[in-house]
């Protein structure tokens, strides 16, 4: 999804409201065909693209997936592994073999401890909701300064924009490196004003997102600060 | 009222009930969601003098492993009376009525929640009873299908309990404290009014085929005016602004 999305123009659904005939159309996500219509089956803004209707949910759980690059927070540590806090209903697990250091049988803890924060990988999940993790690529590290703000999922599309332009903006407005974890955490390394500023044009994105734009707060947010200069 | 049985009038000359509504009639119905900021959604229900509050945590990993399915989450209610919530007062913690209550309800919420979207998980439905004045259990399985809507649990429908009941050989809908404890019968039911479909119907007392018929119309009748003050409750909380 890019920042192209007139909410106002949303309608806002329930679960086992009936939204439309399924002629000619696919059931994307939060839809089920019953019948000849579409069932929307979660509360949030219907949407049709491409020929597909989908509902986007106001709230949802973070439902891994392979290759998603996560913001993690590091909750148990055994012998050989990390439990990984991922902001979903599991924990993901991070053999040795997969982190980035050589790391002793028994030695974990010297590398991460609990409540460190880390950036890394989704390597698999399997159906049963296990979910292995990977910090065995590029950029992948353990995040020693900064701040995570907690972003809820179904609003990082929109924070990101078509091609991260709109994610550019904001690091550019704000001075800061901002990485974006698919699991709802956003990672921000700036000066203490560039921190407080992302913050609030996040949190501006989530109160506001479904009524206007995320472009339209960037430009607000921007224009305010070259009055300020 | 200190008859029992039999003794008691419930409805007066003119046909209308000691509270004065019509047989048909339900008693004023509000609801918000949202009411509690911790949990990942939840809402109030007034129903007459009930007030019934629901929070859902999850989905999370089911704890302990023995009660995980591989296939689907299980959805785990649990129904509380307050202490404070009756009269007399009640003793803090479970009991037999608020176990069955409890299952029943989970039981109900589980054939409209997607559950296979979530294997080995667990979805918490905790409903407080914090005012009670007969159909507590109806009232909660109405607040827990806001909380789950809330929450953003994907759902077939949401689920409306209603009930209706016999006194002095009479149908009527929606039994308040004194009918409920004085009457004939009653049937608490848990109706999908998109659907049509029940997931839950329980039934004290006795009713003729046509008096069963006679209350699940007004059954269906009082679900369809109470979905929809459910649908502009999620949409108040949300389309204004306040998401």
């Amino acid at each position: 999804m890019s920042q192209g999305q007139a909410g106002a123009e949303q309608r806002l659904v329930t679960p086992g409201m009936a939204v439309g005939s399924s002629a000619g159309k696919r059931a994307g996500s939060g839809i089920i065909a019953k019948e000849n219509d579409f069932i929307a089956t979660q509360l949030g803004w219907l949407r049709e693209r491409n020929n597909t209707v989908s509902v986007d949910p106001i709230n949802a759980a973070y439902m891994p997936r392979s290759g998603d690059l996560v913001v993690a927070v590091v909750a148990e540590v055994r012998n050989n592994l990390w439990f990984m806090d991922i902001n979903g209903s599991f924990q993901g697990l991070l053999p040795m073999s997969l982190a980035p250091w050589k790391v002793e049988f028994g030695a974990a803890r010297q590398h991460m401890d609990v409540g460190n924060v880390v950036l890394a990988r989704v390597q698999e999940v399997d159906e049963c909701h296990n979910v292995v993790l990977t910090m065995k690529g590029v950029g992948l590290r353990r995040l020693n300064q900064g701040a995570v703000e907690p972003v809820p999922v179904q609003h990082i599309d929109r924070l990101r924009g078509e091609n991260n332009a709109l994610l550019q903006r904001l690091r550019d407005v704000c001075d800061a490196r901002i990485m974006v974890g698919e699991n709802g955490r956003v990672w921000i390394d700036a000066s203490l004003d560039g921190i407080a500023l992302a913050r609030k044009t996040i949190r501006r994105l989530v109160a506001e997102g479904h009524m206007t734009t995320f472009d339209s707060i960037l430009s607000d947010i921007e224009s305010n600060k070259k009055g300020d200069a | 009222m200190m008859g029992g049985y039999g003794d008691v009038k419930l409805l007066k000359d003119d046909g209308s009930r000691l509270d004065g509504r019509k047989v048909d009639e339900m008693r004023p119905v509000s609801i918000q969601a949202g009411v509690l900021p911790a949990a990942d959604g939840s809402a109030m229900v007034t129903h007459g003098l009930n007030v019934a509050v629901a929070a859902v945590y999850g989905p999370m990993e089911a704890h302990p492993r023995k009660i995980q399915r591989q296939d689907r989450a299980v959805i785990d209610v649990r129904y509380n009376m307050a202490p404070f919530s009756t009269s007399d007062r009640i003793r803090p913690g479970f009991n037999r009525r608020s176990r069955e209550i409890s299952k029943v309800t989970a039981e109900s919420l589980e054939s409209v929640v997607l559950v296979e979207r979530y294997p080995r998980s667990k979805i918490r439905v905790e409903i407080e009873i914090l005012a009670a004045e007969a159909g507590t259990r109806c009232a909660g399985i109405t607040a827990a299908s806001v909380a789950l809507a809330d929450a953003g649990i994907p759902m077939r429908d949401m689920i409306v309990g209603v009930a209706s009941g016999k006194i002095e050989d009479t149908v009527v809908l929606d039994l308040d404290k004194a009918e409920d404890n004085y009457g004939q019968a009653d049937l608490p039911v848990g109706i999908l009014p998109n659907t049509g479909e029940i997931a839950f119907l329980q039934m004290d007392g006795d009713l003729s085929p046509e008096e069963y018929e006679l209350a699940m119309e007004y059954n269906f009748k009082a679900a369809n005016e109470i979905h929809e003050i459910m649908v502009e409750a999620l949409q108040r909380r949300y389309d204004g602004g306040e998401a």
